[in-house]
């Protein structure tokens, strides 16, 4: 299987009131073609932030300090602005989390999905048409013609979504990249939405990279699955792996935090304390304020992580542990 | 898109006999007595009493406010108390020569101002954007009626390249572009300033809005990032501004139309307040507010063009 997205060792600064704060610290993960691997993790994680890092969309005050990010073997992190804009659209396209702000108030969906395709699928202004009304046809949009001449605000948040799907998925990108899609949606529509994912994953052959908090979306969309906890990975492995038998004491945590409606006592177990702020200076393991299971050596070492059976990594020490006394 | 045209119009129609009304009502409350004044130093209280009969007003005001509103319905703006000839005819006469400096002075400022707010944005804090912020505080500090006379100090007086005044020409001619140049400055300089500052943000806000990350993220040009998806949202306060900075054009017009000796409506609003020809003063005034209102009526209408999210509103 061939990488579409690899990133080595990634380490992402934002700089406040003049002093540099790592957001991400030291990620590694890949994406193969055909495949959907999630990020998952609380607000202010980082996994947004990785997005914006591979796309090069970081606001000014956020930089890739070092690291590799390749897409499709090519190095981005070495190419100037200009050389990676070249990159964006055709070979990586990305859907943002709100639809109701993301797409031009004042341009046609239909300039904006045509505008897309002719720049970089080289057909005119005719053919891009033709394309376009294939692409809202593909993601369920009815009489697409008609909508290729209405505006934005003359779409509800469901139907905008799918139009940013089909703007992306239309000049055929090898990594996709969705940043909490159904985020910001209606229940019902998510799962439209989801369901709608589902089917174009199949179909586009792409590298899906799919960033959320919500561990049921995860379980209906993910190949594999990447935790992250304060801009560092704590767990990765595939969607089944990780359900039937999540190892990091906060994934674990992250599971419990569900409530689970079946069973007869209906309870939230939330993850006790707060997630740390960016500012926070935290010695050792960054979950070990919160970690039920923390040691001394989580206080003072940061735990590397370490590949168990299936492919299942983890970096904890008490996991590690574990492992050593079997 | 009809209905919505109408709409406006049939407010506008209400905002002018509502603005005559006031107009009429701040005149008859001022000082001074125009009876008096029409009579003459030497008239006796009798001659006064007889002028005020004749010019109606010893009638009740609801009463003279329906004689003057009737009148003007019927295009009669009234007699002026000077000359004895009809207020519109005078203000016919002096109206192109406003226009042509309102008209220029925008130009100046929607030439200058528009692109140099943009530009400013997109340069953020680079030497050029300091520049053109300074120069903006500089542009919205500086009288018009200083910066007027500093203009004709440095190119008619001193290096003699442009009349020190006057406007008889419209500004396509040779002549009248001449003329146009200094005044156009001084007037327009001030709102080209706001021009800048509003430019400026609304250009910065739109920068940093989501759907122009969408368009970065689909590795569009800089350049038409720039020019087909942030300028039209960013057009929409700078509408904003124009409509209402027009009407301090006009307000301006009439101190600028003194320093280049223009012989527009505003020079005539002027002298028509120093010899208490409420006539004049009431028409002009009225004239001055229907083309503010009538700029703005533009501006509603542009909104449409460039929003179309408003007519369906």
């Amino acid at each position: 299987m061939a990488k579409v997205l690899d990133i080595n060792q990634l380490v992402t600064h934002f700089t406040i009131a003049g002093k540099p704060y790592p957001v991400i610290r030291d990620l590694s993960f890949y994406v193969n073609q055909g495949e959907t691997v999630c990020i998952v993790g609380e607000s202010g994680c980082g996994k947004s932030v990785t997005t914006l890092a591979i796309m090069d969309l970081l606001p000014n005050n956020g930089e890739v300090v070092s690291g590799s990010i390749k897409l499709n073997e090519i190095e981005l992190t070495k190419l100037n602005k200009k050389e990676r804009n070249a990159f964006r659209g055709r070979d990586m396209g990305m859907i943002f989390q709100e639809p109701m702000t993301a797409l031009n108030p004042l341009l046609t969906i239909g300039y904006q999905l045509t505008e897309n395709i002719m720049l970089h699928r080289n057909v005119d202004k005719k053919n891009a048409t033709e394309i376009a009304i294939h692409y809202l046809n593909v993601v369920g949009i009815s009489n697409p013609k008609e909508r290729l001449k209405q505006y934005p605000f003359q779409l509800s948040g469901g139907l905008r979504q799918r139009v940013m799907i089909a703007m992306v998925i239309s000049v055929k990108p090898k990594l996709l990249i969705a940043d909490e899609p159904t985020t910001a949606l209606d229940v019902t529509i998510q799962k439209q939405v989801l369901n709608l994912m589902n089917k174009l994953k199949k179909d586009i052959d792409a590298g899906i990279l799919f960033i959320t908090h919500d561990l049921g979306v995860v379980a209906e969309i993910a190949d594999r699955v990447i935790v992250l906890y304060a801009g560092r990975k704590v767990e990765e492995a595939s969607v089944e792996d990780l359900f039937n038998n999540p190892k990091h004491p906060y994934t674990i945590g992250l599971m419990n935090a569900v409530p689970n409606v079946d069973s007869d006592h209906f309870e939230i177990k939330p993850i006790p304390g707060t997630f740390p702020l960016l500012t926070d200076d935290i010695k050792g393991c960054r979950f070990h304020p919160r970690c039920p299971f923390a040691m001394d050596r989580c206080r003072s070492e940061v735990p590397s992580e370490l590949e168990y059976d299936n492919h299942h990594r983890v970096a904890c020490f008490k996991v590690e542990e574990e492992y050593a006394h079997e | 898109m009809l209905r919505y045209v109408l709409k406006r119009i049939g407010n506008i129609v209400i905002l002018l006999i509502g603005i005559s009304f006031i107009i009429f009502a701040s005149l008859y409350l001022a000082p001074g007595d125009p009876a008096e004044l029409v009579a003459g130093a030497n008239a006796t209280p009798d001659d006064i009493e007889r002028v005020r009969v004749f010019l109606g007003l010893d009638k009740p005001f609801l009463v003279q406010y329906w004689i003057y509103f009737t009148n003007l319905i019927q295009g009669n703006l009234g007699t002026s108390l000077v000359t004895r000839q009809p207020v519109l005819n005078e203000i016919i006469v002096r109206l192109p020569h406003t226009l042509n400096l309102a008209f220029t002075s925008m130009l100046v400022a929607v030439i200058i101002g528009i692109p140099a707010g943009i530009l400013s944005a997109i340069k953020k804090d680079s030497w050029l954007d300091n520049l053109i912020s300074t120069t903006s505080l500089a542009g919205i500090s500086v009288p018009n009626f200083w910066l007027g006379s500093m203009l004709i100090l440095l190119f008619s007086v001193v290096l003699r390249w442009l009349p020190t005044g006057g406007m008889t020409e419209p500004f396509w001619t040779s002549l009248g572009f001449k003329q146009a140049i200094l005044p156009s400055i001084a007037l327009g300089m001030s709102v080209a300033a706001s021009f800048m500052r509003v430019g400026r943000s609304a250009m910065l806000d739109v920068m940093q809005s989501d759907y122009i990350r969408t368009a970065r993220s689909k590795g569009l040009k800089y350049s038409t990032i720039v020019v087909i998806h942030a300028l039209r949202n960013a057009l929409i306060p700078i509408l904003t501004i124009f409509g209402t900075s027009f009407g301090g054009l006009l307000g301006g017009a009439i101190v600028t139309e003194q320093v280049f000796v223009i012989n527009g409506i505003g020079t005539y609003l002027l002298t028509s307040i120093n010899m208490r020809n409420y006539p004049a003063v009431q028409s002009t005034v009225l004239v001055i507010a229907f083309f503010f209102v009538f700029v703005n009526l533009l501006v509603d209408l542009l909104y449409v063009v460039v929003d179309p999210r408003i007519s369906y509103e």
